[in-house]
């Protein structure tokens, strides 16, 4: 399915399968923490109100950015806990896996990050979250009506990426 | 799953969606044009062009990423070098050769042999202020902003003043990590 004309999309999106919607939702963050899109399809715990939860997830991933760094046994820079990186530095954390759910992450140097909660057997996501990137930058960066640094309000952007985000298998 | 290698800026250039390299040209010397039309003097209008260029680098970084793949750059070498071989070869068409590094590796050059901006461009005397390809620093210096690199670009030669090809000084102010943005009252 070609969405952008002649433009070629590196990666090109994974085959589309048949599993439903097992996506259960979708944050985007920019640099300074404010939540770009969050999209959920199929949530059924709310802990805490729409803000609240935004900030508790940015946070963790900050936590856990620092964290994983810190714990790196294989790189060379020293780290300092608590110190603030700059984004892509060190290593970087992907995904985390629980029993009832997988996080799956990914942050640009830019500062955007990606984050993506699906049922826990998932496979690696990292191209998928590399296609929702190159998603955003056609229908949300390119856009001149798009101020950055405010959330997205695009129905074709929800719309490309909840078709998407169903293929997932 | 291996990491998808950075494509180079040639590979990207070839992939992309063309246009009419004139229309580009023309359209640019249309804005600018106008630009001088309306704010009359030169050094405003430098300043737009600036300005101009800047609010396209806060944009053009995602698709720069998105397209091309490369990760963090270790320093600002690596930097440098993929902003001229990648960045100017992918959005522009010709690619940039760095020179002229400082000491302490924060300052350098893009040299531009070509330069697809000023094709058929001749400024006249009432404009010999002007820097014609201002859109470029604002471009660069958006752009490495967005990456937490503070930095100040200017124009040490350029072709239309008579010089043989165009220059851009590159200066690193300085670094900007990212700050946790919450205030810690919740």
């Amino acid at each position: 399915m070609q969405f952008f004309g002649a433009t070629e999309i590196n990666p090109s999106p994974p085959a589309v399968t048949a599993s439903g919607n097992n996506a259960h939702m979708i944050y985007i963050f920019n640099r300074n923490g404010v939540c770009l899109l969050y999209r959920e399809w199929n949530r059924s715990l709310h802990t805490l109100n729409a803000q609240q939860d935004q900030k508790l997830m940015f946070g963790l991933l900050f936590s856990l950015k620092s964290l994983t760094a810190k714990m790196d046994p294989v790189s060379v820079e020293k780290v300092n806990l608590g110190v603030p990186q700059l984004p892509g530095q060190g290593c970087s954390f992907h995904s985390f896996r629980t029993n009832t759910y997988k996080l799956s992450f990914m942050e640009t140097p830019s500062g955007i990050k990606l984050i993506l909660v699906t049922n826990p057997r998932t496979g690696d996501l990292r191209e998928s979250l590399k296609y929702i990137y190159n998603l955003y930058v056609e229908y949300v960066v390119k856009n001149p009506l798009y101020t950055p640094g405010t959330p997205i309000k695009y129905e074709l952007f929800n719309t490309t990426l909840d078709q998407y985000v169903r293929g997932l298998g | 799953m291996p990491a998808v290698a950075p494509r180079s800026g040639e590979a990207i250039f070839a992939s992309a969606e063309r246009i009419n390299s004139e229309l580009f040209t023309l359209t640019y010397g249309a804005i600018v044009r106008q630009l001088l039309t309306d704010l009359e003097e030169v050094d405003e209008v430098n300043k737009q062009l600036d300005q101009m260029g800047y609010n396209i680098g806060l944009r053009l970084i995602d698709e720069f990423l998105a397209k091309s793949n490369v990760s963090r750059c270790v320093d600002f070498k690596e930097t440098a070098e993929v902003i001229a071989k990648v960045g100017f070869k992918m959005f522009l068409g010709v690619s940039a050769t760095v020179t002229n590094w400082d000491a302490e590796g924060t300052t350098c050059s893009l040299v531009l042999e070509d330069n697809p901006l000023v094709d058929f461009v001749e400024l006249p005397d009432t404009c010999q202020g002007l820097h014609y390809c201002n859109v470029l620093n604002g471009v660069v210096r958006g752009a490495l902003e967005m990456v937490s690199m503070k930095t100040e670009v200017t124009w040490v030669r350029d072709m239309l003043h008579g010089d043989d090809a165009y220059e851009l000084q590159v200066k690193l102010l300085k670094q900007i990590p990212e700050e946790y943005p919450y205030k810690d009252d919740e």
